[in-house]
């Protein structure tokens, strides 16, 4: 029998802490939309997309009213575009992207990801015109995300496309200079892209998946902040223990509803990806939650190690909680929308070096930073770089989601509305490292890649 | 409790008053909604009443149901909320 102080905790996590459903994201494979006329694969997209995800949103809803469970997003995600226009001959790529745009909004869902590339080793002629169409592409479209795999443990960094996305986020910029770069929210470059990640920007369907798949994201920060406050001036060991319970019952929710709209829509459970995204909501920050465990301000000494273990115990329920945890599983560290975060680096405490050292031990990366407009395109290049070694070498998922806003200095912030949030503009190492990046090839993949 | 049966769990949250459990059986029984079990207490100084009632026919994720409890309770100054069993067994057992 239920007792009432579970349903009343569970009505809480609900009502006062923001736990939600963050996304359901189906992934579908374009493979067999692949043709020699650009005009003709494009339908075949579009056809298949609406095909599958026709009922999405409206399934979505159901489920939602049923547990009374919010569910923020539907999306999609599909194979990576370059692999599909390929066979097109095409020059440019935009008319791809405008096909997933129409196809996002016929089907009712907020956001396509897919318009990728995996270049960790090297490109292709299809992934090369796929970079070169990203800043057109992203400025014409409203619901299409873009990401870049540069980097993997197997493989290495490609510096070639390390030093090319750092000229194409500073282009993608400057066609949506009129919406405060707009673009480049939508546009992230990883190492070790994980091939089932429901989250936005980066979600593709790799090329080990299904045909079809559920893949369902979960957040909760608020929750987990409410169950530290329960334990305040306890030992770590306490934290840890608190930490991975109310990852278990989020997760398990996220489960729930994964399996549940596997169910009806009949296409496979793919994963649940349990991460702590924040939004700009107050009580749903990450950066809150780390102060939760005794910081004055986010990004102050102790964060780091703060994190870490957040990170790990947020890992540890969530995988008692569900067989199948992957995508970023983690904690995630937006800038622009975690209202902790914001006010953290309003504050000058929370710098963009921290940052770094901070990705080393959660789940993503940079992520939606605005920098000043001035920025150098290399200097772009370099910190894409550095996040992209401490993924290869440490055998781990980072990524990198920068804004350079045009016309815009430290001081000045700019604001994107809804889940996007709001971002002041972070100072940025101004000393050059443009003959680093510009050397260009390859760094060659870790010791610790040779496991066979 | 088993998740395969369709049963539901309503919530009543807010100040104490007369008439809310009539309110709320009138409407169950407009929809032929039986109540298997009822409790009432103060939790953190808040009025709690909780409904564990049989579906039978009706499917929330189709009906009106969650929309008429919620209209109800912003006319009794209370919140009502109605969801499926599952959601509590799938997060408070293993």
């Amino acid at each position: 029998m239920i007792n009432e102080y579970e349903i009343i905790e569970t009505m809480n996590m609900f009502s006062r802490q923001h736990l939600d459903i963050r996304t359901i994201t189906m992934g579908i494979s374009l493979y067999d939309c692949c043709d020699s006329d650009a005009n003709e694969a494009c339908r075949k997209i579009y056809d298949k997309i609406c095909r599958c995800a026709g009922r999405l949103v409206e399934v979505g809803e159901e489920i939602s009213k049923k547990y009374n469970v919010p569910i923020i997003h539907k999306r999609i995600s599909v194979t990576p575009i370059s692999m599909i226009a390929a066979a097109s001959g095409s020059t440019d790529y935009v008319m791809f992207a405008k096909t997933l745009d129409r196809a996002a909004k016929a089907c009712g869902v907020n956001f396509v990801g897919g318009f990728s590339a995996l270049v960790q080793k090297g490109y292709t002629k299809s992934d090369e015109i796929l970079i070169h169409s990203i800043p057109q592409a992203l400025a014409e479209t409203d619901f299409v995300c873009s990401s870049i795999n540069l980097a993997s443990t197997r493989s290495g960094i490609n510096m070639d496309a390390v030093r090319d996305m750092g000229h194409i986020i500073k282009q993608t910029a400057e066609a949506s200079a009129d919406r405060d770069a707009i673009g480049c929210a939508k546009l992230v470059v990883f190492a070790n892209a994980p091939e089932d990640n429901p989250f936005m920007a980066g979600a593709f369907l790799g090329p080990g998946e299904p045909e079809c798949v559920i893949n369902v994201g979960i957040s909760g920060p608020g929750v987990v902040k409410h169950a530290l406050e329960g334990v305040k001036g306890k030992d770590l060991g306490v934290v840890a223990e608190t930490i991975k319970k109310a990852a278990f019952k989020i997760t398990r929710v996220g489960e729930l509803v994964a399996r549940e709209a596997s169910e009806r829509l009949n296409v496979p459970f793919g994963i649940i990806d349990l991460s702590l995204a924040p939004t700009p909501a107050v009580g749903d920050s990450v950066a809150r939650l780390l102060e939760e465990f005794g910081l004055e301000t986010c990004g102050t000494w102790g964060t780091t190690a703060a994190l870490a273990m957040l990170n790990d115990a947020v890992k540890k329920g969530g995988t008692m909680a569900s067989s199948f945890v992957g995508g970023l599983s983690g904690a995630f560290i937006p800038v622009s929308e975690d209202e902790g975060m914001i006010a953290a680096a309003r504050s000058g405490s929370l710098l963009l070096e921290k940052l770094e050292a901070m990705t080393c031990v959660c789940s993503v990366g940079l992520d939606m930073i605005a920098i000043p407009g001035d920025t150098a395109p290399e200097t772009i290049s370099g910190i894409i770089a550095d996040e992209m070694a401490l993924g290869t070498f440490n055998n781990k998922t980072t990524a990198v989601r920068l804004i350079p806003v045009p016309g815009k200095g430290v001081g000045d912030s700019v604001e994107f509305g809804g889940l996007l949030g709001t971002a002041p503009i972070m100072p940025v190492n101004r000393q050059s490292c443009a003959d680093f990046i510009n050397r260009g090839g390859r760094i060659p993949a870790p010791i610790h890649s040779m496991r066979n | 409790m088993n998740s395969d049966k369709n049963t539901a769990v309503i919530t009543v949250l807010g100040n104490d008053r007369v008439g809310i459990i009539a309110a709320i059986s009138n409407l169950l029984a407009e929809y032929n909604i039986n109540i298997n079990d009822i409790s009432q207490t103060i939790l953190a100084e808040i009025f709690t009443m909780v409904m564990i009632v049989d579906l039978q026919e009706v499917v929330i994720e189709k009906s009106d149901i969650s929309d008429k409890l919620r209209e109800l309770g912003n006319k009794l100054g209370v919140q009502i909320t109605i969801q499926h069993t599952g959601l509590f067994n799938a997060m408070h057992r293993i």
